[in-house]
């Protein structure tokens, strides 16, 4: 029981990290309807900034670095890139993006190259004890760092200037642009926003129990795209949903491998998948996913 | 992708105002601007209007030139040439596959890879293990592939665009976990060798010897010729899917979804099917990178594959077979080349030497020419094509004065 819930607790914690990456997701989507495929190397540069900075300028400095490179490495993809692709489809943005991710993912993980960098985070290998069960202190800040965060983002959301202007967006971009709201404005600060939370959700990738950043990070942050989708791409809800259950999924399967040896080794880093598979066939849009109206 | 401006034959003055816009086709536009104030449109082109030669027979010409460029090549260059084409070409038959797709229908596809890789394993285990004949167990396979695309269906006909493209993530990773662990049929890590392909009687290995013309024919030679017939095949099978009804039907489903349902397609139907076409030319591309590889290991059929097939057909250009094969030579070539040369390029390192590795300098240029042809080349090196030939044609018919048949893409 105790490793159950050892593992429950870790589930959550991790699935809150990938909540945070798939909010970011979903911010996008929300903004300028591309499916942003750039995402986990947003991630990994704002991870690879906090790693090189920290041994220089202190962690919480390096962490507000890596924070603010990544919100501006997501800004100037906005805008040197997308913003000039005059191209029919949402599609083909996508795959733009794709291309923007080549560019980025080859130069960051030849930077890193083999090396397994430490973020230097002040909490290490401690563990906590409540109880029979034992945690790891960086889980514990995570599902809080993330659990705050993403409240801050949902009130911002519904109560700022900043939200109403994107939720509109978000509901007829022509409209908006009408009422005066500034369409450039709010995909530049989505994708800000959206490379700040994935710096965020990079630290606590790459903390105790992973080693360090490494060139497999971006493969882990692969796992937010399920998440994003399996609760629906446009629902912020959605995208906290489709994070714990990406994370307690994985965390349970890997806890009980030896029990599941018969579906292979690793099969944690495949299971997010399946289960995305089997929610997808139930239903298409995902959970929270609002269902495009037209029937022909 | 522009569609053709039609453009008035007997209005040579519109010239002017020709598809060449942004193209960096300065120097034909310059030479043709003299052209646009003449009167008479048969007076300005002597050397192309020689009688007989029409824009058909000038396209049969440069036809048969690619053919016998394409049979004469293995009596002239070495096996590095042969191995590089022979990737393109294996390249090129999953891109036309992905193009119909991706391009054509409008349906993100990330999951090319996975049936790279059922197509080359299908063809070892069923070969090897079941002692299938080669040419059956090639069939087969790709059969094994459309399958497989068959059993995602249900997700790839309902979902549309991008959220396939997310789905589809999931035959990659899933994909990998199964040739990891299912080590009886995959051989695992290490992967499999794959057994030479023998086709009536020949066998397309090194052994026996084969001496055509005095060019010793070994395994590169026999294949390069089985592959430029399968490239061939497919993409003319393709081009007619593309031409004909199912085209349209693909087209008008990725321009407007609901038109396409009013307009009778059956868009589900339709999206599953292509997708199960696509995955069937990624199951051919397998197997013939199998061949040529003579080893399957699982790693070669990662996510950066698939990216690979994305970036391809992008750069390429979206949507038409031509576009497919351009950028699959581009993509497929550029990291050989820059391995070959990399001592005499600038900064491009020795491979595992600190710096950027031809490999790396070949997945940062192509992905630079993703974006930069979204950006600066919509229809990417296929619609480069056009247009230029565009500009040629349309000189040649009016040194004919009769509207040639003017090319769809």
């Amino acid at each position: 029981m105790a490793v159950f819930l050892e593992l429950l607790v870790n589930g959550i914690s991790v699935g809150a990290v990938y909540a945070l990456i798939a909010l970011g997701f979903v911010v996008i989507f929300k903004a300028t309807e591309v499916v942003n495929f750039t995402h986990a190397s947003l991630l990994l540069a704002g991870g690879y900034v906090i790693a090189r900075l920290h041994p220089l300028i202190g962690f919480w400095a390096a962490l507000a670095a890596g924070i603010a490179a990544a919100a501006l490495v997501g800004a100037l993809v906005e805008f040197l890139i997308l913003r000039r692709a005059h191209v029919g489809s949402r599609g083909v943005l996508a795959i733009v993006t794709i291309g923007v991710d080549i560019l980025l993912t080859t130069e960051l993980t030849r930077q890193i190259g083999t090396e397994v960098l430490a973020l230097g985070d002040p909490w290490g290998d401690r563990v906590l004890h409540l109880g029979p069960v034992t945690i790891a202190e960086t889980r514990v800040v995570a599902l809080a760092v993330a659990a705050a965060l993403i409240v801050a983002f949902l009130l911002a959301f519904k109560f700022t200037g900043w939200g109403v202007a994107m939720r509109a967006t978000a509901e007829d971009a022509e409209t908006a642009a009408l009422m005066g709201v500034r369409l450039g404005r709010v995909s530049l600060s989505a994708w800000a926003v959206a490379g700040a939370l994935a710096a965020v959700a990079a630290l606590f990738l790459c903390v105790f129990p992973t080693p360090g950043l490494d060139r497999g990070t971006a493969a882990a942050a692969m796992k937010a795209f399920p998440a994003a989708i399996l609760g629906g791409l446009d629902s912020t809800t959605g995208a906290l949903a489709g994070g714990l259950i990406v994370g307690v999924t994985e965390t349970l399967m890997s806890g009980y491998q030896s029990e599941l040896a018969f579906l292979g080794r690793g099969i944690g880093d495949a299971a997010p998948f399946l289960v995305m598979i089997v929610i997808l066939l139930l239903r298409p849009s995902g959970l929270f996913g609002t269902k495009e109206p037209a029937r022909v | 992708m522009s569609e053709p401006v039609s453009e008035p034959v007997s209005e040579p003055t519109s010239e002017a105002a020709t598809p060449v816009r942004d193209t960096p086709t300065t120097a034909t536009s310059t030479t043709a601007t003299p052209t646009a104030g003449t009167p008479a449109p048969g007076a300005s082109r002597p050397l192309l209007a020689v009688p007989g030669i029409t824009a058909r027979t000038l396209r049969l010409v440069l036809w048969l030139a690619v053919v016998a460029v394409a049979v004469a090549v293995p009596f002239y260059l070495e096996g590095f040439w042969l191995q590089a084409g022979l990737f393109a070409m294996s390249a090129a038959i999953g891109a036309i596959g992905i193009n119909l797709l991706t391009g054509a229908t409008g349906q993100l596809s990330l999951g090319h890879a996975f049936f790279l890789a059922v197509g080359a394993y299908s063809y070892v285990y069923l070969s090897t293990d079941l002692g299938l004949p080669t040419p059956l167990a090639a069939v087969a396979a790709v059969i094994v592939a459309g399958l497989c695309g068959g059993v995602f269906s249900p997700i790839a006909g309902r979902l549309k665009g991008a959220y396939l493209g997310i789905a589809t993530l999931a035959l990659i990773f899933v994909g990998q976990h199964i040739l990891f662990n299912a080590e009886p049929v995959t051989g695992g890590f290490n992967g499999r060798p794959v057994p030479p392909m023998e086709l009536f009687g020949l066998v397309f290995a090194d052994t026996p010897e084969l001496v055509v013309l005095n060019v010793p024919f070994g395994s590169l030679e026999r294949l390069w010729f089985l592959g430029i017939a399968l490239l061939a095949g497919v993409a003319v099978f393709a081009r007619g899917v593309l031409r004909g009804r199912p085209g349209l039907a693909m087209n008008t489903i990725r321009d407007h979804e609901i038109a396409a349902g009013v307009m009778g397609v059956p868009v589900a139907r339709y999206r599953a099917g292509v997708f199960v076409l696509s995955s069937m030319y990624g199951g051919l591309a397998g197997v013939l990178v199998a061949l040529v590889f003579q080893q399957v290991v699982p790693d070669y059929f990662g996510m950066l594959l698939s990216l690979d097939y994305l970036a391809m057909i992008v750069i390429g250009g979206l949507g038409s077979v031509a576009g497919a094969v351009a950028g699959a030579a581009f993509v497929s070539l550029l990291p050989q080349l820059l391995t070959r040369y990399s001592d005499a390029l600038p900064l491009v390192a020795e491979p595992g030497s600190g710096g950027v590795s031809p490999a790396e300098a070949a997945r940062i240029l192509y992905g630079a020419a993703v974006v930069a042809v979204v950006l600066f080349l919509p229809g990417g090196l296929a619609g480069l094509a056009t247009r230029l030939g565009r500009v040629r044609l349309k000189e040649l018919r009016w040194a004919k004065s009769a509207p040639a048949p003017a090319s769809r893409r």
